[in-house]
């Protein structure tokens, strides 16, 4: 516990501001986009890197993942990005109720 | 050395490294992580099944106005993430051992909380004014309402969840009950609630605003 107490400690305020001033600047950002005149599969895209650096700065420093042993980053790291990976599969199927079948024309 | 002290010294290596935090990481702390890793699992299943319905369906609404809808997002999420700073303050004064000023930024974390909360349920009442309801919506397919409900009242019972976890640890901290590392602990649920937040605003609001 006293080296959690270093840690919290050796991190100022100054720099939570930053990422707080950081992540709402990139929040901004989001709402702007969702007004720009840009097609869907874009303006998801957009969203979707801004929302992946917002948790991403979430994670390192209000959570202090950064300041947390490599191998805790990871295997926080690892096991979530393998789990969101793996409920990618059923994409192709969405097209096909949209296009239909792939290749089938 | 005879078989009964190599059985010994096995059994010693063992209970040290049983011993030795996963990570250097509090059990308490380590629990709090696993059921994070969980519940993002849980989050990302409900996005990608509402993506995969929204990509397949062609006649997907986008209800959304710029005023009441996207405004109460904006004021949202600025709650939300300020909430966050304010958790981070408190954590830094449990840590210095200032109990009061953790106790009181505590309860601030917890009362933004309650206004995100509040401030949810006035969008909510007012979609169902407008015909909005599970399996029902005057603007296109019924799975807008399901899905839309679905994704926000799971986030919305994880702010109230936290809300009273907050409220519950700041208490029993003041009394002494709890110490600091139970207020970090729950400023990680509480962080995490906060980036759920950042994915469900665009994928579930922004990228269905009427223009």
């Amino acid at each position: 516990m006293a080296q959690t107490e270093e840690r919290v400690s050796s991190g100022g305020i100054g720099r939570y501001l930053m990422v707080y001033l950081a992540i709402l600047i990139l929040a901004g950002l989001q709402f702007v986009i969702a007004y720009q005149h840009i097609d869907g599969a874009q303006m998801f895209a957009r969203m979707f890197f801004i929302a992946v650096a917002e948790a991403g700065l979430g994670l390192m420093f209000f959570m202090h993942l950064w300041e947390e042993k490599r191998g805790l980053l990871l295997f926080v790291a690892v096991f979530t990005i393998f789990v969101i990976a793996a409920m990618q599969y059923g994409w192709p199927d969405s097209f096909r109720m949209l296009v239909g079948v792939p290749g089938a024309r | 050395m005879s078989q009964a002290d190599l059985t010994l010294h096995q059994q010693s290596t063992h209970s040290a490294a049983m011993a030795e935090p996963t990570f250097s990481v509090p059990a308490k702390k380590m629990a709090m992580w696993l059921f994070i890793i969980a519940d993002t699992a849980t989050f990302a299943g409900c996005l990608v099944a509402y993506g995969f319905l929204r990509n397949g369906t062609p006649d997907w609404p986008t209800p959304f106005k710029f005023s009441p809808s996207v405004v109460n997002a904006m004021i949202m999420t600025f709650i939300l993430v300020s909430s966050s700073l304010t958790m981070l303050i408190a954590i830094r004064a449990a840590k210095a051992g200032d109990k009061s000023g953790a106790f009181l930024w505590t309860m601030i974390t917890a009362a933004a909380g309650l206004l995100f909360a509040i401030l949810h349920l006035r969008e909510w009442l007012g979609m169902i004014n407008e015909g909005a309801t599970l399996f029902h919506n005057p603007w296109g397919t019924p799975l807008f309402g399901a899905s839309f409900f679905s994704i926000t009242g799971l986030h919305l019972l994880h702010v109230v969840g936290g809300i009273v976890a907050l409220a519950a640890v700041a208490i029993r901290y003041r009394g002494g009950r709890y110490n600091a590392d139970d207020i970090e602990i729950t400023g990680l649920y509480w962080h995490f609630v906060d980036l759920v937040w950042m994915f469900v605003v665009p994928f579930v609001y922004l990228l269905n605003v009427g223009h």
